[in-house]
């Protein structure tokens, strides 16, 4: 992205200029809502879509849901601000600004939404979107695959999420989450808990970016900066963390959810922050600790008590500060330099000042140094960790781990480039400069908020963290006191311990990431794996294609007919169908005759093999269809049955002249097949309707009609009335369904021979 | 078939059975019947004429091109369906027209939905007689 | 009469699979036909059967139809679908009497390899 440093643009057009203002209106505007929400008040908003189908679209905001708005908004307007400058002059501007806002609006309506299918819809658009900024740079391979590698993962991950929403729909007979909210019982006790729990972690997982999902994330990386900013550190990600969140409520509670967050989380938390440390490129070592921060939210999760949802709030809020503003820093640097390498950049701090700066405060908050929020937040998590009911060696040991190892990599990250030697820098024909100010606006402003939450805790604990304890244990009493300084307690000493190992971490880091690469390389590259399943699944394709698209009708139609017997006939196996005891009242033998004559007929036409004796035959059915018709009071279907059939017979009989005869029947070993396929079909139609007709029929709509034909319809002949009437609309259709067949087969054959020829 | 019984016969049979065509057309709507049966019968009728005398005669006795017959068809069903929204209805609500009612006497019925089944008549008839004279004079 | 009904329709759909899983296409169309009729039949029978049922018809100087009378809701699908098979079948009809005349075969296999060979001289 450095080539556009050489031409700058104006940063005032339209693409630059609109999208910052409409996220600080919508900041704004959600800001407006603050003092509601750390009252303790949720607010709902709802519009009918699908009323018959109870959908609506409904709205809720509440603590959880609004600091994630605020974020959302509030950081997309730095974001927002920094690409207008970033990629002014790039030819296409516009179309990456259209991305970004329909990004945001598609995350704050996946945020505010109440209802669960109108979430999943904006889960899905956030996937879309994503999809679409990540491949911006879409002439590029590598952002290709991560653009598709994004949207299968988070997509595949969407899909199972919706399958356990419809699940909790079925158990719990409501889709709105301000409804959900005091039904964890019901959710709970029902047989139906673990699959639903399994299907929304999945979509939590891939979307969060869990272990083993974890690997689209850094490979995300390909976007422009400003998106790694936006949508991999404050937004996107942060998706599956609010789906947890806010199923906290509903499904926490129970040892497998504590167990496979805590699992999941703390494996993924030390897992990330170690490969992090072995990363050259600024940006992908950022990516790798914003899977650490994931892992940790995750972990935080996994328990209900009031240190752990604090440290969960907190840490939220701590890392969407301090991730945006060092990506965004990073994107600064970049821009000046043409390099993100941690190995070659030093010594910038006399260049770039003012970003070397906001960077360190971010830095500073990242490393939880005191008197930054990170400080509070960090001891929180170790408080939380120290309550942990899972694990407390697991969980403590975990986030110990992962602050030491930020602690080192917030150094190598902001300090070294600034601050370390400048041997390895490139040699540049053009002066390093500072980032215009709608660049640094972003890592100035999240960096300063960094350090103003940590002096002034209380703000962000009414404004924040008490309304989130409220929304997730239902009580805002429940939320702790964020302070600096808690006295001397355990937390304490674990964070001077944290300090320790991180600077002892920071002075051999070199040596580490080339013991970590070693070991690396031995260990099996889920990004690798993924690219054989791929391949694998392709193969397969093929491989299914090549045996059922092989452009043979006969066989098409075998695999359809055997489908549908071996569905359907295993069902009623399966199943059992209860066909009552068979219904023979009433047969005289006149019906038997019929029957018996039609049942002849269709004899004749399956084994004769002459033309004339088949379509002899079809008329004796069609005859024999006719009579059952008169003889069971449908005197209009039959005559229109008698009709059409007299046609069918005179039209296949001067088909009959100008094509071939019949061949000779099948080879013994296809009529075998073939015959076991229709006799299996004929017995599950004939049992589906036994089935069908032995359970009571819904006569309503019959009797509506019976009832209005005459009085309302003026018509005596209901079924007519019905058919030019009642379903006019429908008639319509089908008429023009006739109408088109009749032009289209005279447009087949007319289309050599002139008209008239007879 | 250039027999001279089967031509003359097929003349009056035809004629008959269109008569009854408008016959079960017409009275579908309170007895057996209707645009589909209708439209078959009339159908019928030049489909046995096509076959005695040729379908180049039965296309000089049809006079409009089948196939137009269809599309005009088509065109008065829309229009019947149509007409409910002259009376601020939703598409498709049949309008009545009694003629001469007075009370006990509901006079001569006139209405939107006689004229969609003239419509189905006429789609039914045209679509069936486009098919059927273009397979024949395929052979 | 539902069962012996479900029996008629059952034997009517073997062998209209029976014929539409053959090669040639004029048994596939005599499969079509029956298989036609197999379904009408189908929704009739969904809509029960009234043995001795009436026509849903109002009687004269009545209001409402009068007796065990014959569900009519079927009857009118099963009308419309009556002429929309017709149109299915006359269209598949001149389909493959066009394929005839344009490859010569019936056999669908046949006609899968010749219209790779005849793509650009006969099927205009």
């Amino acid at each position: 992205m450095a080539q556009h440093s050489e031409h700058p643009a104006s940063f005032w057009t339209l693409a630059s200029v609109v999208p910052p203002l409409i996220a600080a209106g919508l900041f704004a505007f959600f800001l407006s809502f603050l003092p509601a929400v750390a009252a303790g008040e949720g607010l709902r908003h709802a519009v009918p879509w699908v009323p018959s189908m109870g959908v609506e679209l409904s709205f809720f905001i509440d603590g959880l849901s609004l600091t994630f708005a605020l974020l959302i908004s509030g950081i997309g307007v730095l974001v927002m601000l920094f690409s207008g400058s970033y990629l002014a002059g790039h030819p296409q501007h516009a179309r990456f600004s259209l991305y970004l806002v329909s990004f945001m609006l598609a995350m704050l309506g996946l945020v505010l939404a109440d209802n669960l299918l109108a979430l999943f819809v904006f889960w899905e658009l956030t996937t879309i979107t994503s999809f679409l900024l990540i491949g911006f740079n879409h002439d590029s391979k590598v952002s290709q695959r991560a653009a598709l590698q994004a949207l299968l993962v988070t997509g595949t991950g969407g899909l199972a999420m919706l399958a356990g929403f419809l699940m909790i729909g079925s158990v719990a007979g409501t889709m709105e989450l301000s409804a959900l909210r005091d039904m964890g019982d019901v959710l709970r006790d029902s047989p139906m808990y673990l699959p639903i729990l399994i299907l929304v972690l999945a979509g939590a997982f891939t979307k969060s970016a869990q272990f083993p999902f974890h690997f689209w994330l850094p490979n995300a990386m390909a976007a422009p900066t400003p998106v790694s900013a936006y949508l991999h550190s404050a937004t996107m990600v942060k998706g599956g963390v609010y789906l947890l969140a806010r199923m906290h409520p509903n499904l926490s509670g129970t040892d497998v959810w504590m167990w496979t967050l805590v699992i999941f989380g703390a494996f993924t938390t030390v897992f990330a922050s170690v490969v992090a440390l072995k990363q050259n490129d600024l940006k992908q070592t950022l990516a790798y600790t914003t899977l650490m921060a994931l892992g940790a939210l995750v972990l935080y999760l996994a328990a209900p008590g009031g240190y752990a949802i604090t440290a969960m709030a907190t840490f939220l809020v701590v890392h969407s500060l301090y991730k945006a503003a060092l990506f965004l820093m990073i994107g600064c640097v970049d821009h000046a330099t043409g390099t993100r390498d941690a190995r070659r950049l030093g010594g910038l701090i006399r260049r770039m000042p003012v970003t070397g700066i906001a960077g360190g405060l971010a830095a500073l908050s990242m490393a939880g140094m005191i008197p930054f929020i990170g400080f509070i937040g960090k001891e929180l998590l170790y408080k939380g960790g120290l309550e942990s009911p899972a694990s407390v060696v697991i969980v403590t040991g975990a986030i110990f781990a992962a602050s030491a190892l930020m602690f080192a990599i917030a150094g190598v990250v902001a300090f070294k480039p600034f601050w370390g030697t400048d041997a390895h820098m490139p040699q540049l024909d053009r002066p390093i400069r500072e980032a215009p100010l709608p660049m640094l606006a972003g890592p100035v402003v999240l960096g300063a908020l960094g350090l103003y939450f940590g002096l002034d805790s209380h703000t962000l604990q009414v404004a924040v963290t008490d309304p989130i304890a409220g929304a997730l244990l239902g009580d805002m009493e429940k939320g702790k006191d964020l302070h600096l300084w808690t006295g001397v307690n355990a937390a304490l000493v674990l964070s001077i311990l944290t300090f320790a190992t991180g600077v002892v971490i920071y002075v051999f880091h070199k040596a580490l990431r080339d013991r970590i690469d070693e070991a690396a390389a031995r260990l099996i590259s889920f990004d690798a794996a993924w690219d054989s399943f791929l391949a694998g699944m392709t193969r397969g394709a093929v491989a299914v294609t090549a045996q059922l698209q092989t452009g043979v009708l006969s066989r098409y139609l075998l695999v359809v007919f055997a489908t549908i017997t071996v569905v359907i006939g295993g069902t009623i196996l399966l199943r059992g169908l209860d066909i009552g005891s068979p219904v023979l009242d009433g047969i005289s033998y006149v019906h038997l005759v019929v029957f018996g004559l039609t049942i002849a007929g269709t004899l004749v036409a399956v084994a004769t093999n002459s033309r004339i004796a088949a379509i002899a035959g079809l008329g004796v059915v069609g005859i024999g269809v006719a009579l059952v018709f008169i003889q069971f009071g449908a005197p209009d279907v039959a005559i229109t049955q008698i009709l059409v059939e007299m046609l069918v017979v005179v039209l296949f009989s001067v088909a009959a002249l100008r094509l071939p005869t019949l061949p000779p029947a099948r080879p013994v070993s296809e009529r075998t097949l073939h015959a076991a396929v229709s006799i299996g079909l004929g017995v599950v139609v004939a049992a589906v309707v036994i089935g069908v007709t032995s359970v009571p029929l819904d006569l309503n709509l019959t009797e509506y009609f019976e009832k209005n034909s005459y009085p309302i319809a003026h018509g005596k002949n209901i079924v007519n009335v019905i058919l030019v009437d009642f379903r006019a609309f429908d008639t319509f259709g089908e008429i023009s369904v006739v109408a088109v067949a009749a032009i289209s087969a005279y447009a087949l054959l007319k289309q050599r021979k002139p008209k008239g020829t007879s | 078939m250039n027999s001279l019984i089967l031509t003359t016969a097929t003349r009056l049979i035809v004629a008959i059975l269109l008569v009854f065509s408008v016959f079960m057309l017409l009275r579908g709507h309170n007895e057996p019947g209707g645009g589909f049966i209708g439209g078959l019968i009339g159908a019928t009728g030049f489909v046995m004429y096509a076959i005695a005398c040729g379908t180049a005669e039965a296309r000089a006795a049809l006079r409009a091109a089948p196939e137009q017959i269809a599309m005009v068809g088509l065109g008065v069903a829309a229009l019947a369906g149509l007409a409910s929204a002259l009376f601020a209805d939703p598409l498709f609500t049949g309008q009545w027209l009694f003629l001469g009612a007075s009370e006990g006497e509901k006079g001569l019925p006139l209405s939107t939905v006689l004229v969609f089944d003239i419509g189905v008549y006429l789609v039914v008839m045209g679509g069936i007689l486009t098919l059927v004279f273009a397979l024949e004079e395929e052979i | 009469m539902e069962t012996l009904l479900a029996i008629t329709i059952g034997c009517l759909v073997a062998a209209a699979v029976y014929l539409m899983l053959a090669r040639d296409m004029l048994r596939f169309l005599f499969g079509l036909t029956l298989i036609s009729n197999a379904v009408n039949l189908a929704i009739f029978a969904s809509g029960r059967i009234t043995v001795g049922g009436v026509p849903p018809l109002v009687p004269d100087g009545e209001k409402y139809p009068v007796g065990d009378v014959a569900n009519a809701l079927p009857q009118a699908l099963i009308l419309t679908a009556i002429v929309i098979g017709f149109g299915l079948f006359a269209f598949s009809l001149v389909l493959a009497m066009r394929a005839y005349s344009a490859l010569g075969t019936l056999d669908t296999d046949a006609m899968r390899l010749s219209e790779a060979d005849d793509e650009k001289g006969d099927a205009a």
